[in-house]
């Protein structure tokens, strides 16, 4: 079948009233939980994963991906009205987003976030249909050490590349891959790091991980440092952009997403690098250079179109791979993993319907945010309003019920309070979270992929070499490593070049 | 900042180090206790990956110790509703800790009708409302609500503890 008929399958299914409902609840609960301050879009998946098990795998995937995009689109609202976003992909748009809704041009900021975020999430969707298929076509010829190098070189990619500190990345990852380890080993089914408990051998939840590192983590911190003066939001009436909006913002729009679906394919994804490579290339554009810092749309149209194609971009790994490369997708793959089905290559032959199903309520949870946004924006505004103590009582009630529901197991709310606290710890001291989730999610696989590749080569190390893939991809690795000494080495050699990225950018820093 | 303010912080992070390292030694020795007889159908064994790992966390602790004490810092994560000024409120902190701990100990005697009241009011009121009559309401529907919306809806039952029978 080829990639249309099946799409058009997929639209059959997606469609039906049932599915399509699940679709408008996923894009309404996405956005309402992406616009209250300290959700995101992960988040937001992870807490609603066990409400959805007694769904049809079909229908609960319908329902996330409204979430997925859904999410995305709340945080830029949230960063538009309040300059103080959650999700570090929304930094860049909080820039010239606030500063045009507080010249008054609120409305004008939230429509060509919510246009742009349409074009490209559509034209992000069709690139994920066209290449994923190829992926797939290129990774079924690809054996374990080719894998094992993929997971490896996504988790460092992560770990090295986002975040401020390399350093607290890795300890962030080794605590993660710790974490992973707690259960029984699938090969020998020896217990590891279960001290005798047998309800850790079958190995922790990874519902309930997520949910405590994300939820009850963020509740904690917030609640440490409470703002006791409240913020002021900006109001908004409905969403409308003049033509002389449109003209501005078209270009920006496009450009941003072939900025960001590249980067979010990647396995070092992520929306930080594409949203502000975006920003600065507007502001080389512009007609109206003077107007950036003052609020200028295309810092607006640009950046918000580059995270949402980076959005859909991080499902092409995700989906042909199975390997996650942020948050939401790691969240996500739990999520395909506690159905019975694994993510990768074999997916689209043994699981096709569902994908193309998936795919095609991506294009209608895109048009369904565009619809139901516009006339709601006042009332997602209204949202940012919601008196703070019930909003973070309100994340620890359902953090506690979905954890509990998953195994009705008091315990794993004991697990949920330990790993919460140290979500708590993490955001005090700087070390980034995605790390550690990827490293439960993703160390099990490496595992079996690593024991995998020396049983095929009797113990010889030299397995691991024995696939070209795998070859050009440790280069790679070995690259990111030793990026950070090769760049101070080109620093020493010229010391006249300032460096790329201004300090306050939110890019890597490598100085330790 | 005062330099013994900014002195104790940095002491502060030291424990993130030793927390590390702490994991490592753990995953180390607990890898080390596991007998596993060599087999030619796995010659990588379950414990190679932890002591890789277990090499990791102990690196990554011994670099992070030395990043603190040259006076390196981790960046505290800021948010919309995050106040970074005020140090952190240990006030709210531990009451809504207790009435995460209290919900843990009564879920499975008392239900998860009492216990989720209990959880929801406690950490309103941790979190500093002081609308006592209108937050208990609230919590009880809350729970209530759950409470059926999983059994009728989902199909999870959730226990009813010492209110099996009347609900």
């Amino acid at each position: 079948m080829d990639v249309w008929s099946s799409l058009m399958d997929g639209f059959a299914t997606a469609l039906t009233p049932m599915n399509f409902l699940y679709a408008v609840i996923g894009v309404l609960l996405g956005t309402a939980v992406g616009v209250l301050p300290g959700l995101g879009p992960a988040m937001t998946v992870a807490l609603l994963l066990p409400v959805t098990y007694a769904l049809e795998p079909t229908s609960a995937f319908i329902m996330f991906a409204g979430i997925y995009y859904g999410g995305m689109y709340g945080g830029s609202t949230t960063s538009i009205l309040l300059n103080t976003p959650g999700e570090s992909s929304s930094v860049v748009t909080a820039i010239e987003g606030n500063k045009m809704a507080k010249a008054g041009r609120a409305a004008q900021a939230l429509a060509t976030a919510a246009i742009g975020s349409f074009i490209a999430g559509t034209i992000g969707t069709a690139l994920l249909a066209v290449c994923a298929p190829i992926v797939v076509q290129f990774a079924v010829s690809l054996g374990a050490p080719s894998y094992f190098a993929i997971m490896i070189l996504a988790l460092l990619a992560v770990t090295a590349v986002l975040g401020s500190s390399r350093l607290r990345g890795f300890a962030s990852l080794g605590l993660g891959l710790a974490i992973g380890l707690i259960g029984m080993d699938s090969v020998t089914g020896q217990r590891r790091l279960t001290f005798g408990q047998p309800l850790l051998a079958d190995g922790l939840d990874i519902v309930v991980v997520a949910v405590a590192i994300f939820a009850v983590g963020e509740a904690l911190w917030v609640a440490a440092h409470l703002r006791r003066t409240p913020l002021h939001v900006i109001p908004v009436g409905r969403p409308w952009m003049g033509k002389k909006d449109w003209s501005r913002s078209w270009k920006p729009w496009l450009r941003g997403t072939a900025f960001g679906f590249p980067f979010g394919a990647l396995p070092a994804g992520g929306a930080e690098i594409p949203t502000f490579l975006s920003y600065v290339t507007e502001k080389r554009l512009s007609k109206h250079p003077e107007e950036f810092g003052k609020g200028a749309i295309e810092g607006v149209a640009g950046p918000e179109a580059a995270n949402n194609a980076a959005a859909a971009g991080t499902l092409t790994p995700m989906l042909a791979l199975g390997l996650p490369t942020n948050a939401t997708a790691a969240v996500m793959l739990a999520a395909f993993t506690s159905y019975g089905i694994q993510p990768g290559p074999q997916l689209f032959s043994s699981q096709g319907p569902l994908v193309w199903a998936l795919i095609a309520s991506l294009f209608i949870g895109n048009l369904l945010l565009l619809l139901i946004n516009l006339p709601l924006a006042p009332l997602w505004a209204k949202l940012l309003q919601l008196p703070r103590p019930y909003l973070y009582a309100g994340i620890l009630f359902f953090a506690t019920l979905g954890a509990y529901s998953v195994n009705l197991q008091a315990f794993d709310l004991v697990i949920l309070l330990v790993l919460g606290a140290l979500g708590f710890m993490m955001r005090r001291f700087g070390l980034p979270v995605l790390p550690l989730i990827l490293g439960v999610i993703l160390g099990p696989r490496i595992e079996g992929q690593l024991r995998k590749t020396l049983q095929l080569s009797a113990g010889d190390p030299a397995g691991l070499f024995s696939e070209p893939i795998a070859v050009v991809i440790y280069i790679i690795v070995g690259l990111i490593l030793a990026w950070p000494f090769l760049f101070k080495l080109i620093r020493r050699n010229r010391p006249g070049r300032k460096s790329l990225l201004p300090a306050n950018s939110g890019a890597a820093d490598y100085s330790d | 900042m005062s330099s013994l303010t900014t002195g104790l912080k940095g002491r502060a992070e030291l424990g993130v180090a030793l927390l590390l390292g702490a994991a490592g030694v753990l995953v180390f020795l607990d890898a080390n206790g596991l007998v596993t007889p060599y087999s030619q159908s796995d010659p990588v064994g379950p414990k190679t990956v932890p002591y890789i790992v277990a090499g990791l966390l102990v690196v990554c602790a011994v670099l992070l110790a030395i990043n603190v004490i040259r006076g390196g810092q981790g960046e505290a994560e800021g948010g919309e509703d995050v106040d970074l000024t005020h140090p952190a409120d240990w006030k709210t902190i531990l009451p809504l800790a207790g009435a995460f701990i209290l919900n843990i100990l009564l879920i499975d005697w008392a239900g998860w009708v009492i216990s989720g009241t209990v959880l929801f009011w406690g950490s309103v009121l941790a979190l500093g409302s002081r609308r006592y009559i209108r937050d208990g309401l609230i919590s009880v529907a809350l729970s209530l609500l759950t409470f059926y919306g999983f059994y009728l809806g989902l199909g999870i039952a959730l226990p009813a503890g010492l209110l099996e029978g009347i609900l």
